[in-house]
């Protein structure tokens, strides 16, 4: 414990952290067009497409050359197939995105397993061989990678276990990514499942982060060179209690400054559950938070971004531009949400929560 | 795990907070001026003062006297248990001096470290039984912070995790108790200047021994927000032969704490450890002047660094009271600007700018 073995050189040291101020720079967030083969089949059914490989990757090319979305997206986070997918004129995707400026991302976990002897908690796996997944992964394109852990909070989760277990299989994972030069988004997700009011999630955020972050000290990561994808703090899907914007942005931040180190560069969040809208609106609510804030606050959105675009293309090659304009225009909104400069058209469910506004709450 | 049972009412909360931040108010420090009975010996024995007790009240009534200049540099004062119940020569209590002053009174509560058996000489520290009602005490006697020192060495095989869990656990318990009761916990982890180590390996300790104690403060569950973190600097051993400059201290302070502490906590006072006067004020100022983001007060909580010249300057003379008080009331203001960042003077190392930016170790 008490002698340094650094593993990392100051050049090493350097590339990470470069990569990852690259991600976060202001105005940018990433998009998250890593769902598996599994989730797009969810997606495409909602718009009855095939769930075939060719109708994967002319979707995601839409995404990939869509105009204008350079200054929102500082990075793309790719499913381990599409990272191999062409363009129409064969340029490989990676190489597309690269050459827009934009940070190339792979999932590179396995999916959660259950965690015997719990009340239907899970751990992740995908450690097996990831070091050499890694190193190819680079070579092939790939500066940062994701890796989810997922929580749920009922009556007896999460246990201590679940905390430990996920905070740690995270925390060989970001190790594991650093040696590549790969920069590792660490997402522990705590899903909105459930009846729990605002101050609860906001507990349970706080010390699955504490683990996070002891975690990440105790293996060695340098933090300068990660990033973190957390849950907004929110109330439960069924919670009758209904929360203002403000008190969402007042929670998540105090979760926050209560757990993350400033030298993580930037805070990246998943949308989970919510709307285009309210993903964009809550961004915005965090990012006009008055407490003081030393990382970057940004989006790392999947639904949230792609939602509208998805059904506008409806698997239709002549809906390709409408599909792309819809997708323009969320990454715009939430370019400014993360700068907390959006101002709401006045969709349905926006309004209303200003008045809330408790200045300094705590819970 | 997943319940909370709320430890403090929302208004317990915020009377913690705010006394923290007044005490780290732009501009201003502590003066450390808890020395207990021994240390205090060592100090007079310096200038040739017998260790009574009228003595040590003469020398803090030469630093509780200083005039109205010290309100905008000294944000608290933190007392040893004796001196908590003394007066000045006109009878007026120390504790009342010092709130008419509107400055933050503190006590340390701490007995005293002690050996952890089974470790290359390491220690913990005692001093939690009966702590929640000493803390009731003090705070009906005036005080509204307290202090609490752990040490830490440096050396082949220390500090062993052994030292580095129940020192964190320690102060994270006296925390978690100083809060029931109003009482604004300072949470000093020492980690002793002694040994030939290098800047970069008291980084490396400092973010374990700090990482550890964040995790026990959260586990412990005591608010952050109403917590003051009293760390030593990143500094070299005392006995390393390589010479680092103020900036390069600087950076590798503040990048250790940018890892380890979080936002919410009010302020950093750091101790001056065996740092002369001068030395601890440019320092000071050039952590102050890091280009690194930092999101927590960065002052001061000096004791010797701000008595040294005081001290050898009132040598137990009443005569010398007033010379004596000025030499306190100039080394507060000095140290007032430095942790704005404002301190200009002092012929510390100018040769060596050897200034690194965004050097991470």
């Amino acid at each position: 414990m008490p002698h340094s073995f650094p593993f990392l050189s100051t050049e090493q040291k350097k590339e990470l952290s470069d990569i990852a101020q690259k991600i976060v720079a202001p105005g940018k967030g990433i998009l998250a067009a890593d769902e598996s083969t599994g989730s797009v089949a969810k997606r495409f059914q909602s718009i009855n497409t095939e769930n075939t490989e060719e109708n994967r990757r002319l979707y995601r090319q839409l995404l990939f050359t869509a105009d204008s979305v350079e200054p929102c997206i500082g990075g793309v986070i790719f499913f381990h197939e599409t990272l191999y997918q062409k363009t129409d004129d064969g340029q490989l995707f990676p190489e597309l995105i690269k050459d827009r400026g934009m940070v190339v991302g792979i999932k590179v976990d396995k999916g959660v397993v259950p965690l015997a002897g719990t009340n239907g908690e899970t751990t992740t796996q995908g450690l097996d061989g990831l070091y050499e997944r890694c190193a190819q992964y680079k070579k092939d394109g790939a500066d940062f990678a994701k890796w989810r852990c997922v929580l749920k909070i009922t009556d007896t989760t999460p246990s201590e276990l679940a905390i430990k277990e996920n905070a740690n299989v995270l925390a060989r994972y970001a190790s594991i990514c650093q040696m590549h030069g790969i920069v590792p988004i660490v997402e522990p997700e705590i899903l909105p499942d459930g009846d729990h009011d605002l101050k609860r999630t906001q507990y349970v955020t706080e010390k699955v982060l504490a683990a996070v972050y002891k975690a990440l000290s105790d293996h060695h990561v340098y933090l300068e060179g990660t990033l973190l994808k957390p849950n907004m703090v929110t109330a439960g899907h069924s919670c009758p209690q209904k929360f203002s914007n403000q008190e969402i942005a007042m929670a998540t931040v105090t979760a926050l400054r209560r757990t993350v180190p400033p030298a993580v560069p930037g805070i990246t969040f998943l949308s989970g559950g919510q709307s285009e809208e309210e993903a964009t609106i809550n961004l915005n609510a965090m990012n006009q938070c008055p407490l003081h804030r030393p990382w970057a606050i940004t989006f790392s959105y999947g639904r949230a971004l792609q939602a509208s675009a998805l059904k506008a293309w409806g698997g239709k090659p002549e809906n390709g531009k409408a599909c792309q304009d819809e997708f323009i225009k969320r990454a715009l909104n939430n370019s400014k949400a993360c700068q907390g400069k959006y101002v709401s058209t006045g969709e349905k469910g926006a309004a209303g929560g200003e008045s809330l506004f408790v200045a300094n709450h705590s819970y | 795990m997943t319940h909370q049972v709320p430890a403090l009412t929302t208004s317990q909360k915020k009377e913690l907070q705010e006394t923290a931040l007044r005490i780290v108010t732009p501009g201003k420090g502590i003066l450390a001026a808890d020395e207990s009975v021994g240390s205090m010996g060592k100090r007079l024995n310096q200038i040739g003062v017998e260790n009574t007790e009228e003595n040590r009240r003469q020398f803090r009534q030469v630093l509780f006297r200083a005039d109205d200049r010290i309100n905008s540099c000294i944000g608290g004062v933190i007392f040893f248990h004796e001196t908590l119940y003394q007066q000045a020569d006109d009878g007026t209590s120390f504790v009342k001096m010092i709130k008419d002053k509107n400055i933050a009174v503190g006590i340390k509560v701490d007995k005293g470290v002690v050996p952890l058996a089974g470790t290359n000489g390491e220690s913990t520290t005692q001093g939690l039984d009966g702590l929640l009602e000493r803390c009731a005490q003090y705070k009906k006697d005036g005080a509204n912070f307290a202090k609490w020192r752990c040490v830490f060495k440096i050396g082949d095989t220390t500090p062993s995790t052994l030292s580095i869990q129940e020192n964190a656990n320690v102060l994270a318990r006296y925390s978690s108790i100083c809060q029931q009761h109003g009482i604004v916990p300072i949470v000093e982890p020492e980690i002793l200047p002694d040994g030939d180590h290098d800047l970069r390996r008291c980084q490396y300790v400092t973010e374990k021994v700090l990482a550890a104690l964040y995790k026990a403060m959260s586990d412990h569950h005591v608010y952050l927000e109403g917590t003051l973190l009293k760390p030593n600097m990143v500094t070299p051993g005392h006995s390393c032969s390589t010479k680092y400059s103020a900036e390069e201290v600087a950076m590798a302070t503040v990048t250790a704490l940018r890892r380890t502490v979080p936002p919410a906590v009010s302020g950093v006072t750091f101790l001056s450890g065996g740092q002369s006067e001068e030395e601890a004020s440019v320092h000071l100022n050039a952590i102050n002047n890091c280009p690194l983001v930092k999101p927590w007060a960065l002052t001061f909580s000096y004791g010797r660094a701000l008595q040294a010249s005081a001290l050898k300057t009132w040598r137990g003379h009443k005569e010398n009271e007033n010379v004596a008080t000025e030499q306190f009331i100039k080394r507060a203001e000095v140290n007032s600007l430095a942790c704005q960042g404002k301190y200009t003077g002092g012929g510390y190392s100018e040769s060596d700018q050897i200034y690194v930016a965004n050097h991470a170790y």
